[in-house]
């Protein structure tokens, strides 16, 4: 008989279990094969079963040693109930289940070392926007208009705007002429594919979602741009006509920037913004994180780098303020790019971030090209748990909070708010973008919801969230290449077509009935909420 | 809804002509109130005509509170016309106990500074004024302005125009331009000041329609300039972009329609002038009006000026004679005040055409 012990750790202490049912089972094994995590296998138990072979009933009792799927006990191959095995199954015998007495959450943290994972914030289990609607309609004297058949204006500016008086004009014959340059501004799609990294994502997912974008831009005409994430981009697009459609990032560890930096000569077109990234809102404070497991081969060389933990520092080294900030990284990325590409900031949601905007505002340099919030609902590919839980702020009334600031100094709109963190949560961007403008974004960001539409099936309850395992199941998030083969690059990028030409008539759907045929950046009259809270802190009207 | 209208002539005439433009279109309208701006005036204020004018609505106490603040400040009153009230019962008008029209002198230190000084010199006192009488309820100042009369009330247009004798053309009262409105703004509160035309330094501006970014427009206006406040109505959003862009920006004025309606990214990509239409657009965005519209304007030079919004929601024409040209919501209007023009020259501007009466009466019109 097998002995254990109280302390062993076996599949009643993970988050899932194992449902499995011998009689449906044909050993097909296909579960077996699919499962990354290595979390079941093959393994033979001894069953008291009841027979009978004769031609009449002669029921005979009998132990026998029969083949079935087994849950692994421990943790380090612990089932994340991504379901994979269940998908497979062609007899339904299989599944991972929740398992409510789970004790993960205290054995986890064996070997000193912090829960690591993928996902977004597991605790926080409401959604602000879904408790505002639109609720002032267009009626009688100001008609709704018709979404399928007035022409809508849907842009978002990034880039430095300036007030009207700051503008170089002269007059001269009735006309206005515009004597010198002003700051580069791209009035693209109010949605940007947010910054996932070549690294973070497989190459296959990358792909999936440049070919997406270079549909919507180039079949659509929906000028929508994708941020590169920290980790630079493959020479050949930085050398191809599509670089226009990126935007390229540079974080703390400044990974890939020595390819982009000796690609600068060669490429043919602009991008369409540098994005800063100074914070992300599921882990704020912390900086990136690629576990060695996932810096395969070509990660190294599209980053400059060994095989090895790859951990960006929290903060640019040399950066010591805000103003610092705006006199190093923006102008010398702005003269990198002859000043001819805006430059933006991403910065985690936080309680400072309107002295961060308000300091970006008065800068006397007029340099910066957008402000990027993230909230503490933004996803991550691996992020110690205790970060993604609970550190971090709701994106939302910060957003209205940048927003006011503005409209107190009457500089609304002089660098555009972008929104994202939690954004497409429940699978409705287009509302949720809709509310964001509302209260004073320009456009939103997405990314958690991209590779979701990828086949990635994690969620905020627990289920996957092994981003950072390399062993992500649909491939999305993994460089292994048995596992990248796992993920139709064509269908992915589909997926992400189709949401987004929804995405577009959604909005029109939500701008029509407010009478708007161009984006209603903080016309937060159009919106109501039953929650009297809410209603006080956003500036909105209360309803019941 | 609203209907407006206004009349520019080369002849002086009296405010029943502007009565007589709007009470066909009272269908469109709700006979909730009377509201007119008049300048270039004749009659009893020929021989004012640089002095500024006041026109106010007060009570007792708010006159004498407004004449010791005038007096402070050392404008000195040279004209008064006070209007002779015909108070027979059954009028429907929610009337102020006084209503005067005083012509000053500037103050002594002001006689010889420059044009820009006394016009903020004369704004500045009007704000001043304003919150003076708003204390209470005292009273209302519409406009303090040379050779610029308001006058609005509420209640019905014809009871109003019979309270103030505006029926009788004794020749007292009398305008080459009048710019008028028949309704009460029931969007909001019914407060005198939320009735247009609305005033601002030698700007008018009347509105039909509703302007579905007021929010925006005001959050971004507020802190534009000082005279840009009350914001009662969502139609004096136009105004005070109207001022900002000629006054204040000083652009040229077909820029204003490409400030309210600007043309789609996709159109102004293919303009010429396509780099200054982008950095109007993007500088403006927050002052753009996206609702259905009519406007129109008169500006201190004596121009008209109206256009629509951009899906021509809101609909205007604009017709005359060699002598007097008119401007009005719908063509009944027209109609009854210039029965003899020919119908076929009447304009009806399109949703990007901007249409201007110079002081000459030639109609100039243009698509933005």
């Amino acid at each position: 008989m097998e002995t254990i012990k109280t302390l062993d750790i076996t599949f009643n202490d993970l988050n899932w279990k194992i449902e499995y049912s011998p009689e449906r089972c044909t050993m097909c094994g296909s579960c077996v094969a699919v499962c990354s995590f290595q979390a079941i296998e093959a393994g033979v138990e001894r069953h008291s079963k009841t027979v009978s072979t004769a031609r009449q009933p002669e029921p005979v009792q009998q132990h026998k040693a029969v083949p079935v799927i087994k849950q692994v006990n421990g943790l380090a191959n612990a089932c994340v109930g991504c379901g994979m095995c269940e998908k497979v199954c062609p007899n339904r015998a299989i599944k991972p289940v929740r398992n409510e007495n789970t004790r993960a959450g205290v054995l986890g943290r064996s070997g000193g070392t912090p829960i690591k994972r993928g996902g977004r914030n597991n605790l926080i289990k409401d959604n602000t926007l879904d408790k505002i609607v639109v609720g002032r309609i267009s009626q009688m004297t100001d008609p709704s208009l018709d979404a399928e058949r007035h022409t809508f204006d849907i842009l978002a500016p990034f880039g430095r705007v300036l007030t009207p008086g700051e503008l170089p004009f002269s007059t001269a014959g009735g006309e206005l002429k515009l004597n010198s340059s002003t700051p580069p501004v791209n009035w693209i799609y109010p949605l940007i594919f947010s910054d996932m990294s070549v690294g973070a994502l497989s190459t296959r997912a990358w792909e999936a979602i440049c070919i997406a974008t270079a549909y919507l831009n180039e079949k659509h005409n929906m000028p929508i741009r994708m941020c590169s994430g920290e980790g630079g981009m493959p020479v050949q697009l930085m050398k191809s006509e599509y670089l226009k459609y990126s935007i390229i990032q540079i974080a703390s560890g400044h990974f890939g920037w020595n390819r982009i930096v000796k690609a600068l000569p060669d490429m043919k077109v602009d991008p369409a913004g540098i994005l800063i990234k100074i914070g992300q809102g599921a882990k704020p404070g912390d900086g990136g994180l690629l576990p060695a497991a996932k810096v395969a081969e070509h990660i190294q060389a599209i980053r400059g780098v060994p095989k090895a933990d790859l951990l960006s520092p929290p903060n640019h080294q040399g950066l010591y303020s805000i103003e610092e900030s705006v006199q190093k990284m923006h102008l010398s990325l702005n003269a990198a790019f002859k000043f001819r590409v805006p430059v933006a900031i991403k910065c985690s949601a936080s309680a400072t971030s309107v002295s961060v905007y308000n300091n970006l505002l008065r800068d006397p340099y007029k340099i910066c090209g957008g402000f990027f919030l993230d909230g503490i609902q933004g996803g991550t590919g691996a992020a110690n748990e205790v970060s993604l839980d609970h550190t971090g702020h709701p994106v939302v009334s910060k957003v209205r909070d940048c927003y006011q600031a503005a409209v107190k100094q009457g500089r609304q709109g002089q660098i555009p708010l972008w929104a994202g963190g939690g954004i497409g949560l429940t699978g409705n961007a287009a509302a949720d973008a809709f509310k964001m403008i509302c209260l004073g974004a320009n456009g939103v960001f997405i990314s958690k919801l991209l590779i979701q539409l990828c086949g990635c099936v994690g969620n905020e309850h627990g289920r996957c969230n092994a981003c950072n395992t390399g062993k992500c199941p649909t491939g999305i998030c993994s460089q292994d290449h048995r596992l990248v083969r796992r993920l139709d690059v064509d269908k992915a990028a589909q997926n992400i077509v189709e949401y987004m030409l929804a995405f577009d008539m959604e909005l029109r759907k939500l701008m029509a009935p407010i009478g708007n045929s161009s984006l209603p950046v903080g016309r937060s009259d159009a919106l109501v909420t039953t929650d009297k809270a809410m209603a006080d802190k956003l500036s909105i009207q209360y309803a019941c | 809804m609203c209907r407006i209208g206004a009349i520019k002539s080369k002849v002086p005439f009296h405010p029943s002509q502007a009565l007589r433009l709007m009470l066909p279109q009272q269908e469109g309208h709700d006979n909730s109130g009377f509201a007119m701006v008049m300048q270039d005036l004749d009659g009893v204020f020929a021989g004012y005509k640089d002095k500024p004018l006041l026109s106010l609505a007060c009570t007792a106490h708010g006159a004498k509170l407004a004449e010791e603040y005038m007096k402070a400040q050392n404008f000195v009153r040279d004209f008064e016309w006070v209007p002779k009230i015909d108070r027979r019962p059954g009028l429907d008008i929610k009337a102020m106990p006084l209503y005067m029209f005083r012509c000053y002198d500037y103050p002594e230190e002001y006689q010889n500074v420059s044009w820009q000084e006394k016009e903020e010199l004369l704004l500045d006192t009007r704000l001043a004024l304003r919150r003076l009488l708003e204390k209470d309820d005292q009273g209302y100042v519409f406009s303090f302005w040379p050779d610029v009369l308001t006058l609005k009330e509420i209640g019905d247009p014809s009871d109003i125009a019979t309270y103030f004798r505006l029926w009788d053309d004794n020749g007292e009262l009398m305008a080459k331009n009048v710019v008028t409105q028949c309704r009460q703004n029931t969007n909001y509160d019914i407060v005198r000041y939320a009735a247009h035309p609305f005033f601002i330094q030698g700007y008018t501006l009347c509105a039909n329609g509703e302007n579905t970014f007021y929010t925006k427009n005001t959050e971004y206006q507020r802190s534009l300039h000082r005279g840009y406040n009350g914001f009662e109505s969502d139609s004096q959003n136009f105004l005070y972009t109207l001022h900002y862009v000629l006054h204040e920006l000083k652009w040229p004025i077909k820029y204003f329609k490409h400030v309210i309606t600007p043309l789609p990214f996709s159109e102004i990509e293919k303009r010429p002038d396509n780099k200054e239409l982008t950095a109007i657009r993007q500088s403006l965005a927050h002052l753009e009006i996206n609702g259905p519209n009519t406007i129109i304007a008169m500006l201190p030079d004596g121009r008209m000026m109206t256009c629509c919004d951009s899906k021509k929601l809101r609909p205007v024409v604009i017709g005359g004679d060699e002598t007097t040209k008119a401007i009005a919501s719908e063509v009944c209007g027209l109609n009854v005040v210039l029965p003899n023009r020919n119908p076929e020259l009447d304009v009806y501007p399109n949703e990007r055409e901007v249409v201007v009466i110079t002081p000459e009466l030639e109609v100039q019109r243009w698509k933005q």
